[in-house]
C-alpha cells in the first residue's frame, strides 16, 4: 500500500545530515556544557554554533539572543509566564489572538487564575486577526501582545508587520508564536520588532526535545524553571546537546532550502485541493484560499454530513496520514477552539479533516489521496444518518444550501435534546 | 511499515471497517434517532418487531469509529431480544462485546443504548397493545 505521510504540521522526519551531525554528541561528545574541562568546553562551543544557526533564521542580531527549552509548548509557556511574572508592577494585563496554540491559551489561563487579565481578540472568517480589535485591547496595563505567524489548525498568514506596528506605537512587547512557520517562510524579528518569537526545528526536519526562544535584549523575561544558571539565568536544566546540534543544522539547511521547499508544496497544495474540490461534493476549505494568505504545506478541509475521525481512521488504514479538529478526536470532547473562533458551523467543524504538506510528497502521492479520499467520503455517507437525511430533504446542506429542511444544528439540537456547541 | 497500529482494539476496527446491519430498514416497526449532546454524534437504529421480538435491526451513524463499531455491536446483540429484554439492554453489553473501549469513548455506547430504547419507545407508541401484550405474555412465560 502507497503511504503518504500528510501530517507534516505535527512532525517531520529527521534529515539524514541532521542525524549524522547528532550522532557523536550521544557518545563522543557527551559532555555537559557546564562542565570547565575540554568536555564541557567542546560541547559549549556546539551550542554557540547552533544559536548562531537558530538566529540565522529568523533574522536576529546575535545568538546570544537564543535560548534553547525543550520544545515549542515550553517556549511558549517562558515567553507568556516569563513576560507575565517579569513586568508585573507594570500592568497585569495581556492581549493574545483567539486562535493562538493550546500552549499559549492554556498559560493565558493559568495567569487569569492568578489574577491577570486577558483579551482575546477576535479573527475573521478567514482567521485574520482584527487589527482594530487589537488596537482597541491594548490598555496602558498591558505587558504583552501575543500573536502567532502562522495558525497551526488553519494555515493563515498574520499580517505581523502591521501587528509590529501597533505594538511598537503602543509601545508594548510583541511575542511570535512561530511553531507553524519557521522553515516554511521567511521571518524577520527585526522587521516585526518582535520582542520574542519560539518555534521548534522538528517541524522543519529536525529533531524533538528542543525549542527556540528568541528574546530581544530589551524585552524582561524571568526564568519559569528554575535550577542552576544555564541559558543566561532564564532556563535552568542541563541542555538537550545533540538535539540542539540537530536543530542548527535543521535550521541551516531551511534557511537555505526554504525557497525550494515552497517550490515544491505549493503547487502540490493547489493540486490536493482543487483534486478534493472536484471529486468529492459537499467539501469545504476553512482559512485562506492557497495564496499569499495561507502557509503553502497546509489545507483544513470540511466534509459535510460525515464526521473527521471517522475520516481519519479510514485515511489511515489506507496509509494516508492525516490530522482532524473534530470533538470526536479531541481528549476533552471539544471542536478546536481554532474552528470556533472563525465560525465554523458546528457540522462542519465535526467533519474535520486537516492534511499537511511536505518535501516527501508528491504529485502521485496526492493523485492517490484524492481517490482514495473520495471512496472514504463516499462509504462514510452511505453510513450517516445525515447524509440520508440531506438527500431525503429533512436537513440542508451548510455548504451547498438547497433552501429546503432544516439545519444540521437544528436538528441535531432536537435528538440530543440540547443544543450543540 | 512492518506491524500495523490501531487506535482501538481490533474488534472494534473489525466493526468500524466492516459494520454489521448497516442501513435502514424498509416498513420498521420502530426507529429511533438520538444525538450526543457532549460530542455532537448522532445515531439511529431501526428495529422489525415479530410476535414480540427483534426480528431485525439496521443502524445508521454520524460519528467517530467507535460510535460506529458501538451502534453495529448493539444491533448484532439485540436481534431476537424480546422487547422486555431490550428494554433492559444496557450500554456495558456493547462495552464487553466489543472488548472494551477508551474511557474517553464510553459515550458512544451510551447512545447505542440510548438510539435502541427510542426505537423501542416508538414502536412501543405505534403499538401500545402489542406491546403491552408482549409484557404480559412474558410475566406469565416467566
Amino acid at each position: 500500500m502507497r503511504q503518504v505521510f500528510l501530517d507534516h504540521q505535527s512532525s517531520t522526519p529527521v534529515l539524514p545530515e541532521v542525524f549524522d551531525a547528532m550522532r557523536p554528541y550521544f557518545t563522543e561528545y557527551f559532555g555537559n556544557a557546564s562542565s570547565l574541562h575540554q568536555h564541557g568546553l567542546r560541547v559549549r562551543d556546539a551550542l554557540k554554533r547552533a544559536r548562531q544557526q537558530m538566529a540565522a533564521l529568523i533574522g536576529a542580531e546575535s545568538e546570544e539572543e537564543i535560548y534553547f527549552t525543550s520544545d515549542g509548548t515550553e517556549s511558549s509557556n517562558l515567553a507568556i509566564k516569563g513576560a507575565a511574572y517579569a513586568n508585573e508592577r507594570k500592568g497585569k494585563h495581556l492581549v493574545i489572538s483567539a486562535t493562538e496554540h493550546p500552549s499559549v491559551m492554556n498559560s493565558l489561563e493559568f495567569l487569569e487564575k492568578q489574577g491577570w487579565t486577558c483579551t482575546r481578540v477576535g479573527v475573521t472568517p478567514q482567521g485574520m486577526i482584527r487589527l482594530d480589535e487589537l488596537e482597541a485591547a491594548i490598555t496602558p496595563q498591558t505587558v504583552l501582545v501575543a500573536v502567532h505567524h502562522v495558525n497551526h489548525d488553519i494555515g493563515t498568514i498574520q499580517p505581523m508587520r502591521e501587528v509590529g506596528q501597533i505594538c511598537a506605537t503602543k509601545n508594548v512587547p510583541l511575542y511570535v508564536d512561530c511553531e507553524a512557520s519557521a522553515g516554511w517562510l521567511p521571518i524577520d524579528v527585526k522587521e516585526w520588532g518582535a520582542a520574542m518569537v519560539s518555534f521548534s526545528p522538528h517541524r522543519f526536519y529536525g529533531p524533538k526535545g528542543v525549542g527556540v526562544l528568541y528574546r530581544n535584549r530589551k524585552a524582561r523575561i524571568v526564568s519559569v524553571i528554575h535550577g542552576g544558571v544555564q541559558e543566561g539565568g532564564r532556563r535552568a536544566g542541563t541542555e538537550n546537546i545533540p538535539a540542539i546540534v540537530g536543530g542548527g543544522v535543521a535550521a541551516e539547511i531551511a534557511q537555505e532550502r526554504l525557497s525550494q521547499r515552497v517550490t515544491h508544496v505549493a503547487p502540490l497544495q493547489k493540486r490536493l485541493w482543487e483534486g478534493l474540490k472536484l471529486n468529492v461534493p459537499y467539501i469545504q476549505l476553512n482559512g485562506p484560499e492557497p495564496g499569499p494568505d495561507r502557509v503553502a504545506t497546509n489545507l483544513n478541509l470540511s466534509t459535510e454530513f460525515i464526521e473527521g475521525e471517522g475520516q481519519l481512521l479510514l485515511c489511515d488504514m489506507n496509509g494516508i496520514a492525516v490530522a482532524s479538529g473534530s470533538s470526536c478526536v479531541s481528549k476533552s470532547l471539544k471542536i478546536s477552539h481554532v474552528l470556533g473562533a472563525i465560525g465554523l458551523d458546528h457540522a462542519l467543524a465535526q467533519g474535520n479533516i486537516i492534511m499537511t504538506l511536505g518535501e516527501a510528497n508528491t504529485e502521485a502521492d496526492i493523485d492517490y489521496v484524492v481517490e482514495t479520499f473520495a471512496k472514504i467520503a463516499s462509504k462514510l455517507r452511505g453510513m450517516s444518518p445525515m447524509w440520508d437525511e440531506f438527500e431525503h430533504g429533512v436537513i440542508d446542506s451548510v455548504i451547498a444550501p438547497t433552501g429546503r429542511g432544516k439545519s444540521f444544528s437544528q436538528h441535531a439540537a432536537e435528538v440530543s435534546g440540547k443544543p450543540a456547541h | 511499515m512492518s506491524e500495523t497500529y490501531t487506535l482501538y482494539n481490533s474488534t472494534v476496527m473489525e466493526h468500524f471497517m466492516n459494520p454489521r446491519n448497516m442501513g435502514d430498514l424498509k416498513d420498521a416497526d420502530g426507529v429511533g434517532e438520538v444525538g450526543a449532546a457532549a460530542c455532537g454524534d448522532i445515531m439511529k437504529i431501526s428495529i422489525k418487531i415479530k410476535d414480540g421480538r427483534i426480528e431485525d435491526a439496521r443502524f445508521k451513524t454520524f460519528g467517530c469509529g467507535s460510535a460506529i463499531a458501538s451502534s453495529s455491536m448493539a444491533t448484532e446483540l439485540i436481534k431476537g431480544r424480546t422487547i422486555d429484554e431490550a428494554m433492559s439492554f444496557s450500554n456495558q453489553e456493547v462495552v464487553d462485546a466489543l472488548g472494551g473501549l477508551p474511557p474517553v469513548k464510553i459515550h458512544c455506547s451510551v447512545l447505542a443504548e440510548e438510539a435502541l430504547k427510542a426505537a423501542l419507545e416508538d414502536y412501543v407508541k405505534r403499538n401500545p397493545s402489542a406491546a403491552a401484550k408482549a409484557a404480559t405474555t412474558d410475566s406469565v412465560a416467566a
